[in-house]
């Protein structure tokens, strides 16, 4: 390939070269893809060749990279600086307002045309190009205007805010206006994010702060789920009791994990504990006398409010009590404040345990066991304390998950949620929990709000349904993510104590604790 | 009798250390003096890292004892060790022959970490500090007060909020030697402190153990291939060859040696009957 500079004839030919043998690696890949189909008739199978279809792929594939080769990867000034400068303080050149008005000029242009045309699909691309482009220079806007503000707090302290107030603002907005908003739509997904955000926190400990790849969390989930059910289905015991006991269950199984694994890292430890995880679901399954197999355990109850019951009826419940209108919503609310509350704790403590030496010795057991063990620090006890930690919390946020659904079965744990979890902590930044907050949000309130984008249907004609394009979009981000971000959103690594002023340091030499 | 073995703080006898067939260590006997430098010197593969590896916990010898006396008459037997309670309690701490930092922690943390076992006790095994009981906070500035101390004498106070992975090679070494001094050590164990330095950095290192052994009133235990840096510090020097202790004394008395020069330089063949009857079989 030419280097970056060289004049454009030499460049045309080796992109040239280029994009023809990707188009040929395209035909060999697509003729048999693509280009034939086959079709069940009587005489038997018969097969269909469709050139037109194959004609287009392959032509795709060889003018894309064409044009890439041209102006991208071998352009002395590649097209693609001027967006990538968006999002920096750089100053902008000529060259970059020209691209980035002309971008915008063709946006506004297909925007019409499409508008006229009644194409409302190219209209759509046409809005997100320029929202691009708008929000990249709002974001200059303000950092140029206010460049010393700390805008990681800020946004920390608007999180927070934002997720003590939303509930009992939206409520009461609802109740005072009648704005007919989906409020019990929005109060289960944010208690459904809450608690990804808390597993994700929970498995943090394990993976992102003592470097141990745990692909069976879900594990510590189910029993925690399984024991607070049990309890208080075959005890009548309340929330309160089973909750924490639910999470000593899981802290216990996290130990006997522990043991037989202290000796592997890495891939090895991955496949024991995804076996782990799997196993706890089959004996879940099958273990019928006890969990009802898969039939699951209902009837769970819903937690209290300090013994007050939120129910439509009785004397003694919650609406009864303080005077108030009986309203489903109150539950959901209360339910809402418990897993911010849970969560938090396990933010807390996660945080105060990184400053002390246990949080510690977990970091310096994912840089380096070896030199652990030679400064007399007993790594054994070290890593069941961060299973049992880690699992702790899963058991917690099990307990909480149960009550909530009020039913539970072995479907709700399979490797999909494990594999969710530990998705979120290597999103955000393993190690990080404002990361992992964030990817929580992004992954399950994300993939969530595509299956309720209605809207665009009227942008790409009735028969789309975006819902069904949630997994490829969502692969997208994650690839996106990976590629631009390999070590998640928030890579950078605080440390736990300084002597002066502390200085972020930057992940690559921070050890992932996989080898 | 010689100097070190009166009143050793670390006494091996008949060590012997077998992987499958291959004898790596064979029926080595030899004591480290409590306020000595002892090297342990030989030509690649004689089982000097081998030897450390046992003495510090990592292997388990095959067979032979290992005494550690402590200066309150408590004795260790390493070899019933964990590699960790050989640090923790026997008070023994090594460094690595190549360097074993906590790259992406800072200088700060690193000396911290090596301060765990008491920072451990003073937390109250976790659980108290997270409630905010007992005198944390008190110990925790006390081993930060520890580590500055420390850092004073390697002169990188001022990078202590710096990524370890970050500094330079010899500052790498220097730092390691002195998160191993953090753990309060006895003894002191360094498999080759002065490899990759330059003429300069192995000077300053000399000074920093003569001033660790001068001040702490400690031993240590070093394997190095440098012979200027070993003859030039060391009190008493041990010689392994293919896992047999070949000689052991003074560093006068290991520049004569018959049997170390042999084992370093070769011996022509035709003396080699001769200086075969001479050492023996």
């Amino acid at each position: 390939m030419a280097e970056p500079g060289t004049s454009f004839g030499p460049r045309l030919k080796s992109a040239l070269a280029d994009s023809l043998l990707a188009g040929i690696i395209a035909f060999a890949l697509f003729s048999l893809v693509l280009g034939l189909r086959t079709e069940d008739n009587v005489t038997g199978l018969t097969l269909q060749p469709r050139p037109v279809l194959l004609g287009v792929a392959v032509g795709i594939v060889f003018f894309g990279r064409l044009l890439l080769n041209l102006f991208v990867w071998q352009a002395e000034h590649p097209l693609t600086t001027p967006f990538a400068r968006l999002f920096t303080r750089d100053v902008f050149d000529k060259r970059d307002v020209t691209v980035l008005g002309g971008t915008s000029l063709v946006a506004i242009l297909g925007f019409i045309i499409a508008a006229i045309l009644d194409a409302p699909a190219y209209q759509l691309i046409a809005v997100a190009v320029l929202a691009f482009i708008g929000l990249g220079l709002l974001r200059r806007a303000i950092v140029q205007m206010f460049p010393d503000l700390p805008y990681a707090r800020i946004f920390v302290a608007i999180a927070i805010l934002f997720a003590l107030f939303f509930p009992l603002t939206s409520y009461a907005l609802e109740k005072a206006f009648n704005l007919g908003l989906p409020l019990r739509y929005w109060f289960d997904l944010s208690i459904l994010v809450l608690t990804y955000v808390m597993l994700g926190w929970g498995l943090n400990i394990v993976v992102g702060l003592a470097g141990l790849l745990d692909l069976g969390y879900v594990a510590f989930y189910a029993v925690g789920a399984y024991t607070f059910a049990l309890l208080a289905t075959h005890f009548g015991l309340g929330f309160w009791v089973c909750l924490p006991i639910a999470g000593a269950a899981a802290a216990l199984w996290g130990i006997i994990l522990g043991f037989p694994v202290l000796r592997l890292r890495g891939d090895y430890l991955a496949i024991v504990t995804l076996a782990f995880g799997e196993i706890v679901r089959i004996v879940l399954l099958n273990w019928t006398e006890v969990t009802n197999g898969p039939n699951g355990i209902s009837n769970i109850p819903k937690p209290t409010f300090f013994g007050l019951p939120f129910a439509a009826v009785g004397d003694n419940t919650f609406s009864a009590f303080f005077g108030l209108k009986y309203d489903p919503l109150q539950g959901i609310i209360f339910l809402y404040y418990v897993i911010l509350v849970l969560a938090v704790l396990t933010n807390v403590v996660t945080l105060r345990m990184r400053r002390l030496p246990i949080g510690r010795a977990w970091e310096a057991m994912r840089e380096d066991e070896i030199a652990c063990r030679s400064l007399g620090i007993n790594t054994t006890v070290s890593k069941l304390t961060a299973f049992a930690t880690g699992a702790l919390f899963g058991g917690l946020a099990g307990g909480f998950f149960a009550t909530r659904q009020g039913f539970i079965s072995p479907e709700s744990f399979t490797f999909i949620e494990s594999a969710i979890i530990l998705a979120i902590v290597v999103l955000g930044g393993m190690g990080s929990q404002l990361g992992v907050a964030i990817a929580a949000v992004v992954m399950v309130g994300g993939f969530e709000a595509l299956r309720h984008t209605e809207g665009l249907q009227s942008f790409f004609g009735e028969g789309f349904d975006p819902a069904l394009y949630r997994m490829l979009l969502f692969g997208i981000a994650l690839v996106g993510i990976m590629v631009w971000r390999p070590r998640g959103i928030v890579s950078a690594r605080s440390p736990s104590i300084a002597l002066g002023e502390a200085k972020a340091i930057p992940t690559d030499l921070v050890n992932e604790g996989r080898a | 009798m010689r100097p070190w073995q009166n009143d050793p703080v670390l006494t091996v006898e008949h060590l012997t250390m077998r992987f499958g067939g291959l004898l790596a260590i064979d029926d080595v006997s030899f004591d480290v003096g409590r306020q000595d430098i002892t090297a342990l010197i030989g030509p690649n593969g004689a089982g000097k890292t081998t030897v450390f590896n046992c003495v510090t916990g990592f292997y388990k010898p095959t067979e032979g004892t290992m005494e550690l006396r402590q200066p309150d008459g408590q004795q260790f037997r390493l070899e019933r060790l964990d590699d960790h309670a050989i640090t923790a309690s026997a008070r023994v701490a090594r460094t690595f022959q190549n360097i074993r930092l906590f790259p992406g922690m800072t200088v700060l943390e690193n000396l911290l970490v090596a301060q765990h076992n008491r920072l451990t006790r003073a937390s109250g095994f976790t659980i108290g500090a997270i409630l905010g009981l007992g005198h944390f906070a008190r110990a925790e500035r006390q081993a930060v007060e520890h580590a500055r101390h420390w850092l004073e004498r390697i002169g990188l106070v001022s990078r202590a909020d710096e990524a370890a992975g970050d500094l330079p090679y010899g500052d790498q070494r220097r730092l390691e030697i002195v998160r191993a001094m953090c753990t309060r050590p006895l003894l002191l164990c360094l498999d080759e402190p002065a490899a990759g330095l330059n003429a300069r950095e192995s000077k300053g290192l000399n000074e920093l153990l003569y001033s660790i052994r001068e001040q702490e009133k400690i031993a240590i235990f070093l394997i190095e291939h440098d012979m200027s840096v070993v003859m030039a510090i060391s009190d008493h020097i041990i010689v392994l060859d293919y896992g047999k202790k070949i000689a052991d004394g003074t560093p006068e008395e290991i520049r004569n040696d018959p049997r170390v020069i042999a084992a370093y330089l070769g011996v022509p063949d035709e003396e080699l009957a001769e200086v075969a009857a001479e050492v023996g079989p």
